[in-house]
């Protein structure tokens, strides 16, 4: 049906001794938007971190399986981790710009990678803040401090300064838990207008936001993947129990 | 069984809830009396330190007070007070030759803390000059040379430990840096006039074995702990979110080091290099073994010099009570205690905010 971008097989994954992902196999859709929803403590957000390989950070951390994106497993030995996550961009649950100003944000990204010339930073910046949606609230204040931003804006800013590496991938990490429901809904507008450029991968704990943004559905339950489909088939005429009680909420 | 315990258990519950009654203050004097004690405790140690405030200012303040004849006068004064002391008599001489030279020479008959500003040091000549100068310049010029050392190399120890080293490499590296600190300054000392001091020379090949550079280097070891842990500190207060943020975006750890941690963790760092200062400049026992205390102005950083703190060290036990060399010393002393006080404070109270108000204008 449409092609594969991310392709899963086997994964297990262990902090110490305590399995947090229990075998999980399956293919998320490119330029397609795919949520992954669950109880707290289900793995979903491990699980996340696992595509742009961020649990490396983490002590104790062992991962059996692969991930392959692109026809690459990207837990081969010879994998550039550092090209990888410029490839599979991420968002956290909570904004964190970083201390400085809105421009020197969104071009963190293009300078790390060598690009110096203005008029080609600016060009970058414009182009990552209007894809972002925030081009206009932000573009008379380029140089004031990121940390003057609303909640709302700082989210959409880390959008942006993501774009600016141009990925192929978005990881979010509930994205707009932290933010009001209107800022919320200029997230979830967002998400709907890159994943025609993007593949988007969301974890969310609303029900409703997986329901309205994404195309696809996947249910995690205690590390493990119960159901995986598309979203209406999922909210509609869920295959399994558990999917249908936690979708319902009946427990969760 | 189990009912039974319910049963005792909703008996003692009961019974505690008649007892407890809040309707009247109820005066607990174990709480009374901690919280007095602590509250003591607390105010008598800065009573203690306001008091050798003080009296290190009141010791120093006649020198600013005498002209030539008061100052003679008060150690007359003195030597009939304490005259009973051997070490009493020698001063007193020379005193007198000093009244003998302000009587034939003009130029000498200045007021003692007029020289306090002149080029040389020489307390116990026979026409004494108290310039500070050189003291001054040489603590600067040590302190200089330490920092030079222990600054970039602790920083990077704590840029290598915080970010880049694995935990068990930490976990050693950290408690070993740590534990230099407690290290006393006599042995460092000690190792700097035996071993670095000839070391040194061998290489570089100066002419006096003690100098700035071998007591700065030594110094800079004492100073190494101080600055390593609190950069490390303010390296890892740094927000993890700031790591995560850089390393998503595809930055290497080095340059989420140097290009994101760094800059956010900088004021913290200037704290931590301005407490370094204070403790070099404030350090007695290394600056007396290693630097070869001569009193003199020079920029070569492999002429001995003479510190502030090492000055007193080395001539607090020999001076008379209430001499004008005493008040001297106890000047130099107060100059220390400002100097160290103010390097402190603006570690404290100003790099330290900027630490915190930068993280929390972050909602």
């Amino acid at each position: 049906m449409d092609d594969i971008k991310v392709k899963i097989n086997d994964l297990t994954l262990h902090y110490g001794t305590n399995p947090a992902l229990k075998n999980i196999n399956m293919e998320i859709p490119e330029k397609m938007v795919t949520a992954f929803i669950g109880p707290s403590g289900c793995g979903k957000s491990t699980f996340l971190r696992t595509l742009n390989r961020m649990n490396d950070l983490i002590d104790n951390v062992k991962i059996d399986g692969e991930v392959i994106i692109d026809g690459l497993n990207i837990y081969n030995k010879d994998i550039d981790v550092v090209n990888l996550r410029k490839k599979v961009g991420m968002i956290f649950q909570k904004s964190n710009p970083f201390a400085k100003s809105v421009y020197d944000n969104v071009a963190f990204g293009p300078r790390i990678n060598g690009i110096s010339q203005r008029n080609k930073l600016d060009e970058i910046v414009e182009y990552s803040l209007k894809q972002a949606a925030i081009w206009d609230e932000v573009k008379g204040r380029l140089h004031n401090s990121a940390l003057s931003l609303s909640g709302g804006q700082q989210q959409r800013l880390c959008i942006a300064r993501t774009l600016a590496v141009n990925p192929d991938i978005i990881l979010m990490d509930e994205p707009a838990s932290a933010l009001d429901p209107i800022s919320t809904s200029k997230i979830e507008e967002l998400i709907h207008e890159l994943k025609q450029q993007y593949t988007i991968i969301i974890v969310t704990h609303n029900m409703q936001q997986a329901a309205r943004t994404s195309d696809f559905t996947a249910f995690f339950y205690l590390g493990e993947l119960v159901e995986f489909n598309k979203t209406e088939v999922m909210f509609s005429n869920p295959a399994k129990r558990q999917t249908e009680d936690y979708i319902s909420g009946r427990f969760g | 069984m189990d009912s039974k315990l319910e049963r005792s258990m909703n008996k003692e519950l009961k019974s505690a809830k008649e007892v407890v009654s809040f309707n009247k203050r109820k005066f607990r004097f174990s709480d009374w009396f901690a919280e007095k004690v602590i509250k003591t405790v607390a105010f008598l140690s800065i009573a203690v330190v306001i008091l050798i405030f003080i009296f290190v200012f009141r010791e120093a303040f006649p020198i600013f007070k005498m002209d030539k004849n008061e100052a003679v006068s008060t150690e007359l004064l003195v030597q009939e007070s304490y005259g009973g002391a051997e070490t009493a008599n020698e001063p007193v001489k020379t005193t007198d030759t000093q009244v003998d030279n302000s009587n034939k020479v003009q130029t000498t008959g200045e007021k003692p803390s007029s020289t306090l500003f002149s080029k040389t040091w020489m307390p116990v000549s026979d026409n004494p000059r108290y310039g500070i100068w050189p003291l001054f310049l040489g603590t600067l010029k040590v302190t200089i040379i330490s920092l030079l050392f222990a600054a970039p190399i602790s920083i990077l120890a704590a840029i290598y430990t915080a970010m880049f080293a694995k935990p068990r490499i930490r976990e050693v590296i950290k408690p070993v840096i740590e534990l230099l600190a407690g290290f006393p300054s006599v042995v460092i000392g000690f190792f700097a006039l035996m071993v670095m001091a000839t070391v040194f020379q061998s290489i570089f090949g100066y002419a006096s074995r003690l100098n700035a550079f071998v007591g700065g280097i030594a110094m800079g070891l004492a100073a190494i702990p101080i600055i390593y842990t609190l950069t490390e500190d303010a390296l890892t207060a740094v927000p993890r979110t700031y790591t995560e943020a850089s390393l998503g975006l595809g930055a290497s750890r080095r340059q989420t080091a140097f290009y994101v941690v760094l800059p956010a963790a900088v004021p913290g760092i200037f704290a931590a290099v301005v407490l370094g200062i204070g403790r070099i400049f404030g350090e007695t026992m290394i600056a007396l073994m290693a630097t070869g205390n001569a009193a003199m102005i020079s920029i070569n950083p492999f002429d001995s010099v003479r510190t502030l703190s090492a000055t007193i060290g080395a001539e607090m036990a020999e001076v008379v009570f209430g001499d004008t060399h005493y008040s001297v010393l106890f000047l130099i002393g107060s100059l220390l205690f400002i100097f160290t006080f103010a390097l402190n404070a603006l570690a404290e109270f100003y790099f330290r905010n900027l630490v915190i108000r930068r993280y929390q204008s972050k909602k």
